[in-house]
């Protein structure tokens, strides 16, 4: 029997933990599937239900463009919301679309299924062993966390290089030596390597710069290409952004952290309302409390769980008087559009600065 | 020679522009149709503003708004180029200090601004859809075959307004077919229209706002005396509709323009250059973004729209 290829959507830069991972713990090849462009979202809107979330079609158009490269075994995983039943839908309208894969659920009715996920990885590879798959799962874990770390200071730090394009730069060599990690150790090495020499790229930060907090559903805000590159654009205006949503949160403090977020908010929220929203909720009460200029919430369009939290998150806003816009993203939304709202915005926090 | 600016606001239907001096006070300004050709437009009004202004007058700053802002900003080289709603908010700010509320309906957009204590403190802008804009208007208009200018004195005879679904326009608009077939008289069919507006403007772009006077109604819609009124009566606030509204997003832009002075003196002479885009799709990627090139007397000055950075 031939060797099985896997696939997986993209989703920010975390294709690279995912390949490093997947490369370690089965016999099989691991193809990181082609890079989100507007091909990518034409084919996945095509064969997606009309009102779906976005983040859906993204990542079906990707499945598709493996699938057509001869990618034969897919993974995709689920979340507390409509994303949970991403698997058995995606999964169907492939196989209506007459591909022939097999699709690993990593959450399915909510839960891992992790004796499930192992009969179904044995099958793919008869040799695979869960031991060294938990050795390299930690390892992966640590790599997550490290480029976390790095995102959250280059997020904050980007919009004020004094050379156009050296952070990216110099964390883009960072995530290729993190893919050759060897072990813990020559991880952890590197990790301080690339992070003292991204820390030393002259900056030019003025002592009280625009702060902005980022908020809203996930995949949007982890993919720049499903929030039209937001980020960059604050980072050319001169601001600094803070986020909180990335994969470590996700997999690793979520679960800690949302019980804090109720309890800090609990003037406005109850009970978790599904995927990010009550962390959303009291993310805004602490960025209206800790010196932001203003908050930015995007979601792809028709994401339930942020338009629950989106009349808290005005209504809290109100309250503090800060500035916030609200944007939701489809494949059909333009351009310029954003760009307007974006800058109007900008100019608003920037004359309230002033005053 | 006096010193002053020149503000160019480039909307979907009309493009305006204003001259104006230190003291922000008009001297010339021109209103006319974009009519699909942002380019020719602005060469024309060039053309209107420089013929009658006069010679005493030197201009050392433009400033360039509107939804064609980037692309003319280019072709006169202006000092700035600013979104619409800070054009708005400064321009009207500059006839009305304490305004606290801005309600603007244009040809495709509308927005709502709120003001406090002089600077804009929140805004919003119609997303989806132009339901309720001067451009659904201006196409109802020629239907009922009225034209657009008197569509407000219609509106303001009748007693008796038809309800017209707000929500869309094409609910809208077959709502308004239904009533005329069933016979009602015109210009309730047009109050009716114009309540609709009212109605899907403060349902779409005013949710959620606190709308306070001083309300300034500004756009093209706000020459329209029917929406005015029943702005007046669903907001029961006196909505105030300047002479210049039309002109608010131009003479916010000149005011920044003016801030923004860099000691050049623009000449005006525009016309005379050779002004092109051409569209091309790029096939280097599987983006395949469609490029603009911009050709100032056939040298490739810019271009636009790419994704990835290559242009």
């Amino acid at each position: 029997m031939s060797k099985h290829t896997i696939s997986f959507p993209h989703m920010g830069n975390y294709s690279i933990p995912v390949y490093y991972l997947l490369t370690h713990i089965l016999n099989v090849n691991v193809m990181i599937a082609p890079k989100i462009t507007s091909k990518t979202i034409e084919l996945g809107t095509k064969y997606s239900p009309e009102f779906v979330c976005t983040p859906f079609k993204y990542t079906l158009g990707t499945f598709i463009e493996a699938l057509e490269l001869k990618a034969d075994v897919l993974i995709q995983a689920g979340g507390g919301c409509r994303y949970g039943y991403y698997s058995e839908l995606q999964s169907q309208i492939l196989e209506d679309l007459g591909y022939q894969f097999t699709y690993i659920n990593l959450v399915s009715k909510g839960k891992t299924d992790i004796k499930k996920i192992y009969h179904e990885l044995k099958k793919i590879d008869p040799n695979f062993r869960v031991l060294k798959a938990l050795y390299y799962l930690l390892i992966t874990s640590k790599m997550v966390k490290y480029m976390d770390k790095v995102d959250n200071y280059i997020r904050e730090n980007i919009g004020f290089e004094e050379v156009p394009g050296s952070f990216e730069h110099e964390n883009q060599k960072m995530l290729t030596d993190f893919s050759k990690a060897k072990g813990f150790f020559s991880l952890y090495h590197m990790y301080h390597k690339h992070f003292k020499k991204i820390k030393r790229l002259p900056i030019h930060k003025p002592e009280h710069c625009l702060k902005i907090g980022v908020i809203g559903e996930l995949y949007t805000l982890m993919e720049p290409f499903a929030n039209y590159h937001l980020e960059m654009t604050l980072a050319h205006y001169g601001i600094e952004v803070k986020r909180y949503t990335n994969a470590h949160y996700l997999l690793f403090e979520k679960k800690k952290e949302v019980k804090k977020y109720l309890k800090y908010a609990k003037e406005y929220i109850q009970y978790r309302m599904g995927a990010d929203a009550a962390d959303n909720i009291g993310r805004t009460k602490y960025l209206c409390t800790h010196g932001y200029d203003g908050i930015i919430h995007i979601k792809s369009s028709f994401c339930t769980p942020e338009i629950g939290a989106m009349p808290i998150i005005q209504k809290i806003c109100n309250q503090y008087d800060m500035p916030v816009i609200f944007f939701s993203f489809d494949a059909n939304t333009s351009q310029v559009g954003i760009e307007t709202r974006l800058e109007a915005f900008y100019d608003m926090i920037e004359m309230r600065r002033k005053k | 020679m006096k010193p002053c600016y020149l503000g160019i606001d480039i909307g979907s239907i009309s493009t305006k522009g204003v001259i104006i001096d230190q003291d922000h006070k008009i001297i010339r300004s021109l209103y006319l149709w974009t009519e699909g050709n942002p380019i020719d437009a602005v060469k024309r009004l060039l053309k209107g503003l420089k013929s009658d202004l006069p010679k005493c007058y030197e201009i050392k700053g433009i400033g360039t708004t509107g939804s064609a802002r980037k692309l003319i900003g280019l072709m006169v080289d202006a000092n700035i180029v600013k979104n619409e709603i800070t054009a708005h908010a400064i321009g009207t700010l500059s006839y009305y200090p304490d305004v606290h509320t801005i309600l603007e309906i244009g040809g495709q957009d509308s927005k709502i601004i709120l003001i406090d204590h002089g600077i804009i403190a929140d805004y919003s802008m119609n997303t989806l859809c132009a339901a309720g804009t001067g451009s659904f208007l201006s196409s109802q208009a020629k239907r009922l075959g009225i034209p657009i200018e008197e569509f407000g004195e219609l509106a303001l005879q009748s007693k008796n307004p038809v309800k017209i679904a707000a929500r869309c326009t094409v609910f809208a608009e077959s709502d308004l077919i239904h009533k005329a077939q069933l016979g009602y008289e015109k210009k309730d069919i047009v109050a009716g229209l114009c309540k609709s507006i009212v109605l899907n403007y403060l349902n779409n772009v005013g949710k959620g706002k606190q709308l306070k006077g001083p309300i300034v109604f500004q756009g093209g819609v706000s020459k329209n005396k029917g929406v005015v009124k029943y702005f007046e009566e669903v907001l029961g606030e006196k909505i105030i509709v300047d002479e210049n509204s039309h002109l608010m997003g131009a003479i916010g832009i000149a005011i920044l323009a003016h801030n923004n002075e860099n000691g050049k003196t623009y000449p005006l002479n525009i016309q005379d250059i050779s002004f092109q885009t051409k569209g091309q799709e790029c096939s280097k990627c599987s983006n395949h973004c469609e490029l603009l090139k911009i050709y100032r007397n056939d040298e490739l000055i810019d271009s636009w729209g790419s994704k990835c950075g290559k242009y």
